[in-house]
């Protein structure tokens, strides 16, 4: 299995001076918004674009190697699988192009479609077959060849939010399961927070930080990060009282209803956009709504972020759509009702 | 009730038979001289007449296999051509703006430039139906092969095939789409054009018998060959369906 080195990676478009090194059997999460140059490092590990820097494979650069030396097994975010070939003929196509003898290539592609649940599908077309099932072909596809490396490009993006979850633990498996080195892009923190592994942030081309998930949510590097991330709002706080799953805890005086586990709770993280907004005190919902003032909004591509005053020492970061902003027209210094789902609380020792 | 006309095999028949018994009763009436306008049951008097004595045949023979060495220089030139211009780009800005210089040129007006530069003899047909099947399937190639997702073929580079193992493997075989496109256009236009370039110019085939019936005033074999040329357009036209559906299967 192979250890991966990227030194001063940078590509014209976007990469800048990328230095990361990914163990051997490694699961690494890459995470960015879109646009942050994920596939673009994918694509460079797996020599399908120009850069400049170097890119090694157990301690040998790989810089000269044409991507089909490379031993990469690259999953594309829509899977792009050849539509004039069956299943087994896309699985075998990196077999048949090595010159495998017959035999073997039967055998091996027999293994994998095995393995990934599919070999009933074997004989159809890619035009046949669901989002989940097209997944698990592109990936028998990438494993065909034995890669040194695995590349997942977005995997559970293409899938519908129910086999999304489902996929993503099978996958996490799976990849755990062969013990090949992977790289796991993604834009959305969810996939990150269960997978319990080593997450890179990459944003604007720049790889701004590595490490453990829980070590970059406490200390992340800089604004952008945790801008990124959704951490700020990320107060102190002592617990007060425990009640079964849940523990009531004081926020620089505040009272706030958060999920407990058992563990201490030393901060909370509340996501900007997971704290609804109204004019009147919500009548259905008693825990965690608080009255604060609007002191400033500002807006965003697609979003409106909103300071709302609580007391003197804690200000809330709120994230609005931007139609819903203008829909409610609301007004700075005027008078808003904050609601936090207890469940949407993040909290960290 | 299913009415015999939405059915998918035969429906096509009842207009075709109301046409030939509307045509046969007014040829009848005697409303126009029979030399103008025979009734059908002359009309395939004539071609059964025509056949049995060979002239339908030796004619139909000269223009088919006109067509059919036009057409197969075309779409292979086209073809060959055509994947290079779309694959590498270098090719494609050489070649192009001669390409749309000399495409919009209708094919009959190179007639005369023909007659003076190689005589009239068999290579004059062959190389109108050449120039008017290479640039549709020229084109069509071309873009076939522009509209692969080049994904396509990183995946089959990582997957470790050679760039032109890449090219054969994937871009060609789902260009052949748009290529069988440009050969079912063109097979159309090649019969338009052998026709028009025997009337002109050719002593023997389709078209050389359409004109000398003109001069002969037989509309009886007129209306002959221009049911031959439905056919067989026709038959051309469904035999490259019937191949495209055989090799295109995956769609």
């Amino acid at each position: 299995m192979t250890k991966i080195q990227l030194h001063n990676v940078s590509n014209k478009y976007i990469l800048k001076s990328v230095n990361l090194t990914i163990a051997s059997k490694e699961l690494f999460m890459l995470i960015g918004p879109s646009g942050a140059g994920k596939t673009t490092l994918l694509k460079a590990i797996a020599g399908l674009v120009s850069y400049t820097g170097n890119i090694f494979f157990d301690d040998e650069s790989i810089d000269n190697t044409p991507p089909e030396d490379r031993e990469v097994g690259y999953v594309p975010q829509d899977f792009m699988l050849f539509p004039h070939m069956t299943v087994e003929e896309n699985v075998a196509y990196g077999l048949k192009v090595r010159r495998i003898p017959r035999l073997e290539i039967d055998r091996r592609v027999r293994e994998l479609l095995e393995v990934m649940e599919i070999y009933e599908l074997r004989k159809r077309y890619p035009k046949d077959l669901s989002g989940g099932e097209k997944q698990r072909v592109a990936i028998a596809r990438a494993l065909a060849i034995n890669p040194r490396v695995l590349l997942l490009d977005e995997p559970l993006s293409n899938l519908d939010p129910r086999t999304s979850k489902y996929v993503k633990e099978w996958l996490r498996y799976i990849v755990r399961k062969l013990g090949v080195t992977t790289i796991w892009v993604t834009h959305d923190i969810n996939e990150v927070e269960e997978a319990n592994c080593k997450v890179g942030v990459i944003i604007e081309g720049m790889l701004e930080q590595t490490g453990h998930y829980h070590e970059i949510l406490s200390f992340p590097k800089n604004n952008k990060i945790s801008e990124f991330l959704g951490l700020s709002n990320t107060f102190k706080c002592n617990i007060i009282d425990v009640k079964g799953p849940f523990a009531e805890v004081d926020v620089n005086g505040l009272r706030m209803v958060v999920p407990y586990d058992g563990g201490k709770i030393g901060k909370i993280i509340i996501h900007p956009h997971d704290i609804q907004i109204s004019r009147e005190k919500p009548l259905t919902f008693t825990v965690n709504t608080y009255e604060g003032i609007l002191e400033e909004a500002v807006n965003k591509k697609y979003s409106t972020c909103l300071k709302v005053k609580v007391n003197e020492n804690i200000v809330f970061n709120v994230e609005l759509p931007e139609d819903v902003y203008r829909l409610m027209n609301l007004k700075i210094s005027e008078k808003l009702y904050l609601t936090i789902r207890p469940r949407s609380i993040k909290t960290l020792p | 009730m299913k009415s015999v006309i939405s059915d998918e095999r035969f429906g096509w028949l009842i207009p075709i038979l109301i046409l030939i018994f509307s045509w046969e009763a007014i040829a009848r009436a005697n409303i126009f001289p029979e030399y103008l306008f025979p009734p059908f049951s002359k009309v395939i008097s004539t071609g059964y007449f025509l056949a049995e004595n060979g002239v339908l045949l030796s004619n139909l023979e000269a223009s088919l296999l006109r067509v059919l060495a036009g057409l197969v220089l075309g779409s292979v030139t086209g073809v060959g051509l055509g994947m290079l211009m779309g694959y590498k780009d270098r090719v494609y800005r050489m070649l192009h703006p001669i390409f749309s210089l000399l495409m919009p040129i209708p094919v009959l007006g190179w007639l005369p430039l023909f007659i003076l530069w190689i005589g009239i003899n068999e290579a004059l047909p062959i190389l109108l139906v050449f120039i008017c099947s290479f640039f549709p399937v020229l084109y069509n190639t071309i873009s076939g092969i522009k509209s692969v997702d080049r994904g396509y073929v990183e995946i089959a580079r990582s997957l470790g095939a050679s760039g032109r193992r890449a090219f054969l493997d994937i871009v060609f075989p789902l260009a052949l789409q748009n290529i069988f496109t440009g050969m079912r256009l063109e097979s159309g236009m090649a019969w338009r054009t052998i026709v028009a370039a025997e009337m002109i110019a050719i002593p023997i085939g389709i078209g050389a018998l359409l004109i000398n019936s003109q001069y002969l005033i037989r509309v009886d074999v007129i209306m002959v060959c221009l049911g031959v040329l439905a056919v067989m357009t026709l038959l051309f036209e469904k035999i490259l369906l019937w191949l495209e559906r055989k090799i295109v299967k995956w769609r």
